[in-house]
C-alpha cells in the first residue's frame, strides 16, 4: 500500500513565515525547524522528562496550554504553568476535566493559536470523543500522552494501552524512547501536524514515570531561538464555527440527514483525514530520520519495539550478545502513520520477530502481524502490564523459551 | 513506489484516498499528472491540453478567491476571469462548502458535498479546482472521481492535491497567468478549442441572471 518516501536532502521544506528572523517579546528569535536542529549547538542538559517538556514548549512558540491535573503529567503541565508566568505563553489556564481541557484546546487551535496539553491514562480516555473531532476539523493541537494505567483498580503507574485507543482517532501518534526524543519529538511534531497538507493533530506519546521521572541527558536547542509561530492562513479548512459561511456545516441540514450523499461526504471526509496523517510521511522522514530506526536488521532474530520496550530491548541484546545469541533491533518512533513499508522490509529476512510491549492487548504486535507475509514469525511478546516493569532478562527469556534454548530456573516454592 | 494511476472516473461506489495508496505530493517547482511526479513545465502544457480538447471546459473558483480578503486574491481573481475567456471556459463558483438542500441549482454552482450534480448536469468533462480549501477540494475531488468521467486540475495554492488527475503546486498570480499563455501559445500553433459555445452566467443576489 504505502510508499516508501525517499530520504531526498534530509530536510523539510524550509518555512517561508512572515515572521522568520524576527523576534518575540522574549527576545527569541523565529527560526526555521532545520535551522534548529542543524544549524545549531545543541547543549547537554541532565533533566527529567516533565523538565523536557518544559524545555521544549519554552522553545515552540505555543499560544495556549490547557492543564488538568493526572498522574504523570501533572508535573510538567504545573512547569508549564510557570513558564507561562515568565510570558512564553499567551495564554494558560486549568480545565474543568480533561474533556473540557480538550474542548478548550479546540477553541483555542480554532482562533489561530498553536496549542498544546498534556494528559494520561484515564486522562486520556475521559477526553476521548475530543480526539476525532480534532482530527476532522483539522486542528493541529499537539497532546503529550504520558502514558500510564487506565483500568479499574486505578495504576498510575507505566502502561501503553491508552495509546491503543488513539489508532484510529485520525491523530498523528508517535512513541517517544527517552526524554531526548520527547523534546525533539515536541518541537517537530508541530511542524509536521501544521503542514497545510497534513494539518492534523498529533499525540506524541512517552512511557509514563520511565521517560517523565527519571533524569537522563538531554541535548536542547538553543534558548534564543524559537519555532515559527503557527500560520492559520495556512489552514487547508476555514474555521467550522457553526453559524457563519463558508463551512456551516452543522446547523445545515447535513450531519442529521440521512441520506445518500451525507454518507458519501463523511466517507470522503473521513478518507481525507487518514490521507492527511498518510502525507505527514513526507515530512516526517526527513525530521526524524525515518519512521524507524534500525540496528543489524540482517539478523535471524529480532525485536521489534517503540518506548521503552526498546530501551529494555537494547540490554536485553546486550546479554543475549554475551550468550553468542546474536539479535536485532528495530524501532518504531511513528505508530500513526505506521511504517508499514519499512516495516515489511527491515523483517524480511527475519525468522523469528518479538515485539516486546507495556500491555496487556499486544496492540503493536497485532499491527505488525497485520502487515507483514508469514506473520507466524511474529512472537506476541513479552507483555507486562500495569505498571510492571521489564526487566531485560524477561526479554533475554522470553526468546529463548521460544528458541527452545536452556532457560535459567527462577526458583521453586517450598 | 505506487502504482496508483488518479485518472478520470467513474471509478468506484467510494474510490480511496490516493495519499492511501502512497501517492506523494510534488515538491516546489513539481507537479503530478495521474499521480506521476513530474516538472512544472510538463504540466502546464498537458493541463492546457485537456482544456482545449475538453467540450464543456469549467473553472470552480472557491471562496479563497472569490471574496477580496487581500489584494493579492483580487489579481488572482481578475487573471481566473482572463483564463476562463482565453480558453474558453466556464466559470461555476463554489461559494461557500455548506451542502445545499433540498435541491442545488446545479448549472449555476458547486458544492463540495455532491460535486457530482453539477458535473452530470454540465456535462463537464474538465475543470480546474482553484481558490477551494485544500480539505474541501479534497472531499470533492473523490467525489468527483468516484462518480463522475471528469478529467481534474488542481491549482492548488498550498501544496497540491493528489486526489486529483493533476495537480500544481504554490499555484500563485504568476502561475495562473503562465496557464493562460500557454493555452495562448498552443492556440497560435493551431491548436483549437473543442468547446461548445456557451454564454457566462452572471448571478445577483437574487440567484442567476439569465444571459441576454
Amino acid at each position: 500500500m504505502n510508499k516508501q518516501v525517499e530520504l531526498k536532502n534530509k530536510r523539510i521544506i524550509a518555512s517561508k513565515h512572515v515572521k522568520l528572523g524576527e523576534k518575540n517579546r522574549m527576545g527569541q528569535t523565529y527560526t526555521d525547524i532545520n535551522d534548529i536542529f542543524y544549524n545549531s549547538e545543541q547543549t547537554p542538559n541532565f533533566m527529567t522528562g516533565s523538565e523536557v517538556i518544559r524545555e521544549a514548549i519554552k522553545r515552540a512558540s505555543v499560544g495556549t496550554s490547557v492543564a488538568y491535573p493526572i498522574t504523570p503529567q501533572s508535573e510538567a503541565a504545573a512547569l508549564i504553568g510557570e513558564i507561562y508566568a515568565e510570558g512564553y505563553l499567551d495564554e494558560y489556564f486549568r480545565g474543568e476535566s480533561e474533556f473540557a481541557v480538550m474542548g478548550q484546546c479546540a477553541g483555542a487551535s480554532f482562533g489561530g493559536h498553536r496549542v498544546f496539553t498534556t494528559t494520561a491514562g484515564p486522562g486520556t480516555l475521559r477526553a476521548m470523543e475530543n480526539f476525532p473531532m480534532w482530527a476532522g476539523s483539522r486542528l493541529p493541537i499537539q497532546v503529550c500522552v504520558t502514558c500510564r494505567g487506565i483500568n479499574s483498580p486505578l495504576s498510575i503507574q507505566p502502561d501503553t494501552l491508552e495509546m491503543h485507543y488513539l489508532l484510529e482517532t485520525g491523530m498523528l501518534v508517535w512513541h517517544a524512547e527517552t526524554a531526548q526524543d520527547l523534546y525533539d519529538f515536541i518541537l517537530k511534531g508541530f511542524i509536521v501536524a501544521e503542514q497545510p497538507d497534513v494539518h492534523v493533530p498529533i499525540a506524541v506519546c512517552c512511557d509514563g514515570f520511565f521517560v517523565t521521572h527519571t533524569k537522563d541527558t538531554v541535548d536542547l536547542s538553543p534558548l534564543d531561538k524559537c519555532l515559527t509561530p503557527y500560520d492559520p492562513y495556512r489552514n487547508p479548512q476555514p474555521v467550522m464555527d457553526m453559524e457563519t459561511a463558508p463551512i456551516r456545516m452543522m446547523r445545515d441540514p447535513f450531519v442529521m440527514k440521512s441520506n445518500y450523499i451525507s454518507y458519501a461526504t463523511h466517507a470522503s471526509w473521513q478518507q481525507e483525514i487518514k490521507a492527511a496523517v498518510e502525507r505527514s510521511r513526507k515530512h516526517t522522514i526527513p525530521l526524524l530520520d525515518g519512521l524507524i530506526d534500525e540496528e543489524n536488521i540482517d539478523r535471524e532474530i529480532l525485536i521489534v519495539g517503540s518506548g521503552t520496550a526498546v530501551s529494555q530491548s537494547r540490554e536485553a541484546i546486550r546479554l543475549l550478545e554475551a550468550e553468542g545469541i546474536k539479535v536485532g533491533l528495530v524501532k518504531i518512533k511513528t505508530i500513526r502513520p505506521f511504517p508499514y513499508e519499512e516495516i515489511r522490509q527491515a523483517t524480511k529476512n527475519a525468522k523469528h520477530i518479538f515485539v516486546p510491549e507495556f500491555n496487556v492487548a499486544g496492540w503493536l504486535a497485532r499491527e505488525i502481524k497485520a502487515n507483514i507475509p508469514d506473520n507466524e514469525r511474529v512472537y506476541v511478546g513479552p507483555h507486562v502490564a500495569g505498571g510492571m516493569t521489564m526487566p531485560s532478562e524477561v526479554i533475554v527469556e522470553e526468546i529463548k523459551k521460544h528458541l527452545g534454548m536452556e532457560v535459567a530456573s527462577r526458583g521453586t516454592l517450598g | 513506489m505506487s502504482h496508483y494511476e488518479v485518472k478520470p472516473g467513474p471509478e468506484a461506489f467510494l474510490p480511496p484516498a490516493a495519499a492511501s495508496m502512497g501517492n506523494v505530493l510534488p515538491d516546489p517547482g513539481e507537479a503530478h499528472i495521474g499521480g506521476k511526479i513530474v516538472p512544472e513545465e510538463e504540466a502546464y502544457d498537458k493541463a492546457a491540453r485537456m482544456i482545449l480538447g475538453a467540450k464543456v471546459p469549467t473553472i470552480f473558483p472557491g471562496p479563497l478567491v472569490l471574496w477580496k480578503w487581500t489584494d493579492h486574491v483580487a489579481e488572482k481573481a481578475k487573471a481566473i476571469r482572463e483564463l476562463a475567456i482565453e480558453a474558453p471556459m466556464r466559470i461555476i463558483p463554489m461559494a461557500d462548502y455548506r451542502p445545499k438542500y433540498p435541491k442545488i441549482e446545479a448549472a449555476v454552482e458547486i458544492n463540495p458535498n455532491h460535486p457530482n450534480l453539477t458535473i452530470w448536469h454540465n456535462k463537464i468533462d474538465v475543470c480546474i479546482f482553484i481558490g477551494v480549501h485544500c480539505h474541501m477540494a479534497n472531499l470533492s475531488l473523490k467525489i468527483i472521481r468516484g462518480g463522475t468521467s471528469c478529467y481534474t486540475i488542481a491549482m492548488c495554492a498550498m501544496s497540491g492535491h493528489e486526489d486529483a488527475c493533476l495537480s500544481f503546486r504554490d499555484a500563485d498570480l504568476a502561475m495562473i497567468e503562465k496557464l493562460k499563455a500557454t493555452i495562448k501559445k498552443l492556440k497560435s500553433e493551431g491548436v483549437e478549442s473543442q468547446a461548445i459555445p456557451f454564454t457566462q452566467f452572471k448571478m445577483s443576489r437574487s440567484g442567476p441572471i439569465v444571459p441576454a
